[in-house]
Parts: structure tokens; sequence; C-alpha cells
């Protein structure tokens, strides 16, 4: 049952972002591995035999293991997240690959994503892309009852199709144009979508689409790898909806001029 | 709003912008195509019909406008995508691989756009050349169009050219066709089957329309009548 | 020491209203003038964090995650409670007040459970607000469920990732703040230290895990929202970073830490594949609706295809130890019971350190009765998850489940306003010890989560700061430079030890953490923890003398990362274990063979209902050994009758 695999291992190493970078070979450090670890386990046993041997380990993010947090994506042979579909790296498991299997780990590669160290890379975007308008504006306190306003079931299920994404970035990492039209949109599809999200939805669709512009993400040509990499198959019918919120906002939104003045 | 850009300035409005210019040549497309297999009818009805396009200048100069400045936007707002997408990645991958499992002809279509772009302009420059002004050395001279189409295709290597250019044009119309739903946000999961199908429905009539004429004329089905 | 509560007193149902009337309030102008540090952004700290900057408060928050985003909170599966009575089932919050100090097994504090329960209402509303896509029936109205063995469907829910949608939400509520100027999110950010003046709280130490930079950051009041300790265990459901670095500094500085052995075991994980094993994966307990949990009857048997084995070979332990309940049986009594047939050598699966840790649950019982189909709709994503990690089809062989730590209900001691003994230390979520005693409800962690942060933290840090005005601390104070240098001692030294050093940082953590679940975890006993309380100091000195880090303290260096954690783990397991000791009772999840009635908590409530608080003692913050305190805190129940519980 517990059959071990030889890999024949090749890493980027990368110092920083000012670094060029280059691909060592760890073939040595990658012999007898359980088919049972997950990719990252495979990982943290090259680790500690790099380790053992005074080198530096291999920085990657990860964080729950349990395909949730979104920290974890590495490319592996040029797929986010490895071979398996709707799986993240942490998830995917080393019994997907055969003994004496080639491999190939980058990080995800974008202007946008510059590489923090080796595998890490900086997706801090993704955080300025939601301050631009990812949120509905409601302080803790000010809330009508969760039952005041119906959301019908099937928009209630959409909303959370596209809120299931976890940001790990997967998207434009396999998107030949490095954009995150897929994130930005699941984005504004949960919250576009809800009835609690109508007041801001005009001005949502334009400040987080300028942002994703803003840093460097590229357009989308509707290729839709985004979705076939995505590890929760976040759909590109969301990036469909954003470029109409998008348009009808440019068209149709004019922002207020600000006279809500003092109450006496 | 600091984020704020405005339409000409998103991916989002310059692809919206690439779709409508995309959706006019379309039209433009199915209705040259219908207007040119009146071939089959004979050199009158050809000739006819060439005749009534002309026979109102401001009207034809109009439609011609409006072309040139649909395929001069869709070249130049593509070209310019394509730039900020190649500089959204600067460092390729080492090995690249795709990820979706998308119908192998949509995905050649997709990742031949920024090829057959190019090459079906190539086309409509010699096309232009050919059949519009009709002075291209030794195949076309003056205004007898059916005369100018049948002596083109009878040559081999012209008429092997036209069935390349509009195999191509078929691909990128198949996938423009579906993409340019996406792009203005049209397409919506519940008609998607449909919006594919009639897409490939419509590149697949095009492509046929335009293919079979020079072919005829090859086999000497038409035009049989100009030696 | 004595331990003051502050609860108020009056009618319990008065009491926060009261609180809240009593309290001092800032003026809204002079509110941009505190600045507030708060730890850790899930969702106690995110909802704190952009609730006090709502109110116009400045605050600085810090994670070591790239995102405030991927918080721990976000892996939470289940569901988060609400006394809303939407169902009109019998729910109210009284009745959420009692089943939760019920199911905390009397050793939480009356008062705050009560606020807990009344809180739980406008969390609903406020995260619906916030755009959480909660589950609908049909006519457009929220979706409840009946969770964890509770009476009533309290339980809000979105699909199996309720956690990461609060945490959205939360999240959202943060990012907007940050937008608006009045939070500074520092990510990557891990506070190592907190600076004390003359008693107070007024800043803390950080290194920067990107550029391996320490600095102080000061401030007028600091919350730690950090989190569980359940790493201590190495294998646990926590995420890899989880640690308790923070409330474990705090703790040093003068924090008392409550309750430290109150661990919670999760029945339903999938069992440890192999040595490189470097988490556990929690599956929802729902599974036990449909599945039976088995052994083989025979050692010989253990290693055969288990659908081999006939009917008489296969040992149904629960149905038969307790008919009554069988497999539905409680989570603790369900994991004590997986863990004592396996150390009879009945375990299953793979054999890890000459023991095999796993039971069967097995749904061919289930497909036969209800379809495959059926099972499927139910199970389907969940068995999925299964097959991805282990390669094993659940529709053609049964799962292999072991239990695994996976939440901490002792944490550093609040009293009623989330204050920790240090002045203007709020501890926030889990982090905390205050609501759940013993033992934590399903879909209570949540809850309490976002009690604290929205509705709890913004009162009482306000009333602090309009009680106590300003810190006068600034960054030329020497505290703040001794505080600072004494962090850089620390991690020095680790690095110095690191490069001769021959063991790596996880080989350490995996040998505490098996002396911590093996002693401290589901069962414990005294000679039991005292062997424990013997080993683990040898165990850290080793650490101190051979750990081996590689790379340098400038720029991300993850082995130092982690060494410096497991040195405080090292401290912490420690404590657990005396702490356990000491507790000479069975209460929830805290089970001492030696009070048992047939498996179940004896509680002993002459002698042990209180909080126990450990105060750090030793000579100084960098000693590792402390002679730490125990006070009490003693608990009194007014509105719910001490019982045993009893499942026969």
């Amino acid at each position: 049952m517990n059959e071990n695999i030889d890999l024949k291992l090749h890493v980027w190493r990368q110092n920083g972002p000012s670094d060029g970078g280059r691909f060592e070979d760890y073939t040595g450090y990658a012999k007898n591995i359980s088919t049972h670890a997950s990719f990252l386990e495979f990982l943290d046993v090259v680790n500690d035999r790099l380790i053992l041997d005074g080198k530096e380990a291999i920085a990657f993010d990860h964080d729950c293991r349990e395909g949730i947090c979104g920290s974890c994506g590495v490319v592996i042979n040029g797929q986010p997240h490895g071979p398996q579909r709707a799986t993240t790296t942490c998830q995917l498991h080393m019994r997907k690959f055969q003994t004496g299997a080639e491999i190939w780990v980058e990080p995800f590669r974008a202007r946008a994503f510059p590489v923090v160290k080796d595998l890490a890379v900086d997706r801090s975007g993704f955080d300025r892309i939601v301050q631009a308008g990812g949120f509905i504006t409601a302080r803790a306190g000010s809330a009508p009852d969760a039952n005041e306003i119906p959301v019908p079931k099937t928009v209630a299920d959409k909303s959370m199709d596209a809120a299931a994404c976890i940001g790990c970035g997967a998207c434009v990492a396999a998107c030949p144009n490095a954009s995150a039209s897929l994130f930005t949109s699941a984005k504004v599809a949960h919250l576009g979508l809800l009835p609690q999200g109508q007041a801001e939805r005009m001005k949502r669709a334009i400040s987080m689409v300028g942002q994703h512009e803003k840093e460097g993400f590229g357009a989308c040509s509707n290729h839709y790898e985004c979705e076939a990499a995505c590890p929760k198959q976040v759909s590109v019918e969301f990036i469909a909806r954003m470029n109409r919120d998008h348009l009808k906002a440019q068209l149709t939104y004019v922002e207020s001029a600000g006279k809500d003045g003092g109450a006496g | 709003m600091e984020n704020a850009l405005t339409l000409t300035q998103t991916g989002i409005g310059k692809k919206a912008a690439v779709a409508l210019t995309g959706a006019v040549m379309f039209g433009f497309v199915l209705v040259h195509m219908l207007g040119n297999l009146q071939i089959f009818l004979g050199r009158e009805t050809l000739n006819h019909y060439s005749e009534m396009l002309h026979a109102v200048p401001e009207l034809l100069w109009v439609a011609r406008a409006v072309l040139l400045v649909s395929v001069v936007t869709h070249i130049t707002l593509t070209v310019d995508l394509a730039l900020r997408n190649a500089k959204a990645r600067p460092t390729a991958y080492r090995v690249s691989a795709d990820v979706g499992r998308q119908d192998p002809l949509m995905r050649y279509a997709r990742k031949t756009m920024i090829l057959s772009g190019p090459i079906v302009l190539s086309f409509i420059v010699f096309h232009l050349a050919h059949l519009t002004l009709g002075e291209v050395p030794g195949l076309a001279h003056g205004q007898d169009v059916y005369e100018n189409v049948v002596r083109g295709f009878q040559n081999p290597v012209v008429a092997g050219f036209y069935v390349f250019a509009n195999i191509l044009l078929g691909l990128h119309l198949y996938h423009g066709g579906h993409s340019l739903l996406q792009s203005l946000g049209l397409r919506n999961p519940r008609l998607d089957p449909r919006a594919r199908t009639a897409a490939a429905a419509f590149a697949a009539a095009v492509t046929v329309g335009n293919v079979v004429m020079p072919l005829a004329v090859l086999v000497r089905a038409v035009g049989a009548d100009v030696q | 020491m004595e331990l003051r509560s502050n609860a108020p007193t009056g009618p319990i149902e008065k009491r926060w209203d009261q609180h809240r009337f009593d309290m001092k309030l800032v003026n809204p102008a002079n509110k941009r003038k505190f600045e507030v540090i708060m730890v850790g952004t899930g969702l106690a700290g995110a909802a704190g964090a952009a609730s006090l900057a709502d109110l116009g408060y400045n605050v600085k928050a810090f994670c070591y995650q790239d995102s405030p985003r991927r918080a721990h909170s976000i892996a939470a599966q289940g569901g988060i409670n609400g006394a809303k009575n939407y169902q009109g089932d019998g729910d109210s919050i009284h009745r959420l007040f009692y089943d939760t100090v019920k199911g905390g097994d009397f050793r939480a504090r009356e008062s705050n459970v009560y606020r807990l329960a009344q809180v739980s209402v406008d969390i609903i509303d406020q995260c619906v607000a916030l755009g959480v896509p909660f589950a609908r029936e049909y006519g457009g109205l929220l979706a409840n469920r009946s969770f964890g063995g509770a009476q009533v469907s309290r339980t809000f829910y979105a699909r199996g990732q309720t956690g990461q949608q609060l945490l959205l939400g939360a999240y959202s509520a943060l990012e907007r703040t940050i937008a608006g100027g009045k939070v500074k999110m520092n990510t990557r950010c891990e506070m190592v230290d907190v600076i004390v003046s003359e008693g107070r709280a007024v800043g803390i130490v950080t290194r920067d895990l990107v550029t391996g930079k320490i600095e102080s950051h000061l401030a007028d009041a600091v919350v730690l929202a950090t989190g569980g300790y359940g790493n201590v265990f190495y294998l646990s459901t926590n995420a890899k970073g989880c640690n308790a670095t923070a409330a474990w500094r705090a703790h040093k500085r003068g924090a008392l830490f409550a309750n430290p052995c109150f661990t919670q075991i999760h029945p339903t994980c999938i069992p440890q594949g192999g040595d490189y094993q470097s988490k556990l994966t929690l599956m929802s307990e729902s599974l036990r609706n449909d599945g039976r949990v088995w052994v083989p009857r025979k050692h010989d048997d253990v290693t055969k295809d288990p659908r081999t084995l006939s009917e008489k070979d296969r040992y149904y332990y629960l149905e038969e130890k307790y008919p009554a309940f069988g497999n539905l049986m409680p989570r603790d009594i369900a994991s004590r019971q997986a863990k004592f047939v396996c150390d009879e050598g009945l375990g299953v699966g793979p054999e890890i350190n000459g023991v095999r840790r796993g039971v069967y649950l097995d749904f061919a019982d289930a497909i036969k009765r209800d379809g495959k189909q059926t099972i499927a709709e139910k199970y389907g994503n969940l068995f999925e998850m299964y097959e991805r990690i282990t390669g094993e089809d659940p529709y053609q062989v049964p799962m292999r489940i072991y239990p695994a730590i996976h939440y901490t209900m002792g944490g550093l001691w609040v009293d009623y306003n989330l204050m920790s003994t240090i002045d203007g230390l709020f501890v926030g979520g889990e982090a905390n010890f205050s609501d759940h005693g013993a033992n934590r409800l399903g879909a209570s962690a949540l809850m309490q989560g976002l009690a604290d942060g929205y509705f709890v933290l913004p009162y009482t840090v306000g009333n602090y700061l309009a009680t106590k005005g300003k810190s006068k601390v600034t960054e030329s104070d020497a505290i703040v430079k001794q505080t600072v240098d004494e962090t850089k001692a620390r991690f020095q030294r680790l690095i110095d030890v690191g490069q001769k050093g021959h063991q790596t940082v996880d080989s350490f953590h995996r040998k505490l953490g098996t002396y911590i679940w093996d002693h401290c975890g589901m069962e414990r006993k005294a000679d039991g923890l005292k062997k424990a309380l013997a080993e683990i100091p040898k165990l850290r000195e080793e650490f101190h003398a051979d750990v081996k880090i590689t790379g340098s303290g400038e720029g991300l260096n993850r082995e130092l990362e982690k060494a410096q954690r497991v040195a405080d783990f090292f401290e912490l397991g420690e404590l657990m274990c005396r702490d356990a000791l000491e507790r000479d009772e069975s209460a929830g999840c805290h089970f001492r063979t030696e009070h048992q009635t047939n498996g179940e908590c004896v509680r002993d409530d002459e002698r042990y209902a209180h909080v126990a608080a450990w105060e750090w003692k030793g000579k100084d913050v960098a000693a590792r050994e402390g002679n730490q305190v125990r006070h009490v805190e003693p608990l009194s129940f007014e509105y719910v009758k001490l019982t045993q519980r009893s499942y026969k």
C-alpha cells in the first residue's frame, strides 16, 4: 500500500525580487518519497534533507494545508497547483506522479506578483483590489434583522459559487495574460448578486476594475485557462457579469457631489 | 473615486470596443458572402449586383468608412491589449502547459487569434486589390467583377490562398463570435451552449460559403465561360 | 493574587446592557487620538480592527500570513450558532446560554456566556449585512441546521465553508477600513513580544518575516486575537503557522494563562499516513450519522482487507458499549474509545511507531440501505476529499478515521471586559479562555470570535481608553529599547545554536507533540503526566543545544520562524501538563482516567469549580523554566444547575 517513488526534481530558487533566479536540480533529495505524502509534504521532506545537508530550505507559502486558506500555490510542470483539477497544491498527493517523473516547480509568474523568495510570491495586489471596493459598507451594530431582506435561494447559491474563491492566484498564474479577471469578477459578482450589495454595485464595478489595471495585471482575452486552473472551479461566467457591470457603470454611474452637510 | 479609469482606459472597455467592431465586421462578412454567392447564378446576376452596390456612391462610402474605422479600431486595440498582456508576464514559464480542456478546434482558434488576425488582414489587402480595385497584374483588370473573380480563382495559388485565409477567418469568427458575448457581458450559463453552437454554425456557414467559390472555379464548375 | 472577573451583578439578562451603560465613552473627536494595536486578523481580529476603526480609533493590525484573508478561522466548516429562533423550535438566548454552560461542563463564567448568547443574534444580522452568502430556503429566508447534537436548529451555514465566508466578511470590512486610512495593516509580520511599562501594555515587538527586522510598535492599548495553541501537538487540524508565541510572550510579561489543559479533540479526522505527515484534516462529524465505526476483533485481522472480514470478526465497539447512542456518542467519548481500541492493538492503517492509529468508518450498510446515490448526495464532497488525500474510494473500502486536536478552550485569562491581567492588554477569540469552559459546542467557535470582535472589544477597549487616557511611553523610553533588545538576543541565541545543531526544528516539534498527545491528549493520568513533565524539559534543553537552523536572521527564514514558535511550545506544553496534573478531576475534554464512571467524566465541583490561571514566576522572561503559580477564579452557577451528564 505504501509505495515510494524517486523523482527528478527541479526547483526555482530566487533570493528576492531583484535576484534573477535559477533552477536547482534536487533530484538527489527527491528519492524515496511516499506516494501518500501531499506535494507540500514532499517539499517538506526535500527541505529536511537540504537542511541536514547545511543548505537553505526552499521557501514556499502554505498554511492551512486543507485547501481553503489560499496560501499555497506553485506551478508544477506548467500547471498552477499541479495536474489534478479542482485541487490546491496542498491537497495534491504524490500518487499522481510516476517514479522517475521529471518535475519542474516554479513560482506563480506575473508582474503583479513579484517573487518574495523562491516559490513565495507577493499577492498583496489582491488585497488592494478588495480595498478598492470588495466590500459592503456596514458598521457593526447598524445591520437590520438578517431575515428582513429575503434572498432567493438560487441567488444566494450563485453568490456563494463566486464567494468560494480562496484568493490563491492560480487564475493569474494560468492566464496567458497574467490577468486577475477571475479573482476580481468573483468578488464583484459575489457582492453584486446579493440585494445587500446593490447600493455600492456600480461604484464597486468601476473601482475594483480600475485597481486591477493599476496593479499591472493583464486583460482578459477569454482563454478561460483561469477557470480550468481554479481549485474552487469559479466560473468565467462571473467575468461576463463583471464586464456587464463595468460597462454599465462606465456609461451610467455618476458619483454624488458630496453635499451631505451637517445635521444642524 | 481614486481608482476610476475611464472606459477607454480599462481592458474591459477596450475589449468591448474590439467586440463591437468585431460584430460590425461579422455582419459585413455575412452580407458580403451572401452577395458573392450570386456567382453561382451567372455573370449577369453578379455584375448586376456589383453595379447596384456602386449605384449610390455616398452610401457605399459611408459603409466603407464604417468598415475602415472598425478595422482600424479592432486592430489598434488588439495590438494595444496584446502589448499590455505581454508586459504582465515578464518572465515566461520554463514549462508551459495548457490547463483547460476545451474542444480542440476552439483551443486552436483561441490560440491563433493573434495569428489569424494578421493573415486575414493581409488577405483583405490582397482581396481589395484583386476585386475592389480590380488591379492585380495578370489576375484582374477593369470592373467586370465576374471576370476578375473567375480569372483569379482559376489560378490555383490564388484559390489556395483564399481557401486558407477563409479557413483562418472561420476560426477567428468561431472564437470571436463566442468571445464577443463574453466581452460585452452578454454571456450567461443558460444560453451559453446555444451561443456556442450559434457561433460555430455561423463561422462554418461563412467559411463554407467563402471557400466553395474558389473551389467551384478551380474545378471549372463555375466560370467555364471565361478563358 | 485575586482574580476579579469584573462581571456585573444583577439579573443576568440585564448585565451586559447595564455594563455598557456604565462604561465611559470617548468623545468622538478624541477617538482619533488613540492608537490600538490588533495582533491577528482572524474572525476576532479582523472584526475587532474594523469595528474599532469605524468608531474612529487608529488601528495598527498585524498578521503573519501574506494576507489577513488567510487566518485559520477560514478553515471552519460547520456553521455558526445564533439564537434567532427562526425555526420556531423553541430556541432562545437563554437556551443557547444554558447549552453552552452545560456543554462546557460548568467550567465557564456564566455572565460571559450569557453575553455571548445575546450578541449571537446581532452577529447573524451583521454578517448578512456584510454579504455573507448563508444558505437559504426557497422562500429566501435563512436556513438552519441542527449541529453537534443540539436539540434545536440554530446553526447558520454557508455550504461546508462557513468559516471562510464569515472571515471574508470580516476581512472585507477590514480592507474597507484600511482603504479609509484608519487601519494600518502589516502582513507577514509576527508579534514576538509585548512591551509592558509599569503594568500597562503600551506596545509590541514584531519581526518582519520578509526582512527579518525586529522593531517596536507603540499604542494606547493592545489586543491579541492570535488564535489557539493546538499546534503544541505538532499534528493537529490547525494551520501550519498557528502558534502560541503572542500569548506565551504576554504570559511571560505578566498575563495569566488560564486552563491550558482544556484542549478539544475532534473524532473524525483522516489518520496519519506516515512520518512525513504535516497536519491532519478534519472531516465533518455528520459522517457519523450514517457510517458505522468498527475495528477487527482479532489482532491477526488488522492488516487484512476489511471487506473480507465477516460480521462476527468485526468489533462495532461504540454500538456494543453504548447501545443507546451508538456511533453518535459525543465527540470526547467517541474519541477516547477509538484511542482505546488502537492501544489494544486493534487499530488499522499504516503502522507508525509500532501502533496502527485508525478505525473504520464503514458506509457499506448505509449504501446497501439507501443506495449509493443517496449517500453521494449527502457526503459526496467529503468522500471526494477523502479520496484525494488517501487515494482510497470510500464507496468501496471503509474510511479510516482517527481523532485529532482541533481547538483549545484554554488561553490567556481575561475579565468580563476581555482584558488580561496586564492593564490594556485585551485578548479575543480562541486566544482567550473565556466562554467555552472545559468543552466547546459545535458551531460556537465562530460565534465567539465574532462576538468578541464586533460587539465586545469595541466597547470595552473604548471604556479602557476613556478611563486610562493615552500612554505616555515613547520610542525613546528605556523599556522599549530593552524589550526589543531582549527579543533580538532571543533570536540571536537560536541562530547561534542553529548553526552548530544537528536536528531539524520539525523533528523536535514532532517529538514534543508525541509526548503531549500521549500524556496530555485524549486522556490523562497522573503518572503519565509526571513522566511527560520529566521528559519535556530534557527535550527542551536538547532543542536549545542541538537544533539546526539554516539561513540567517535577515530575510525570509521559515526555519527560524518555526524554531522560535517551537521554543515557546515547549514551555507551554509543559504548563499544559502541569495544569492537567493539578486539575485532579475530569471535566469536558479533560479526561483523567482516575475520575470516571465507565468512560464518562466525573467532575469534582467541590474542589475544581474554578478557573485555574497560571502566573509566570520565572526569574525573567528569558528563563525557560518558570515556577508558575496557580491562581483560581471561583465559578458560581446561579442560573444553570450543576449536573453530571450521562449517555448510558
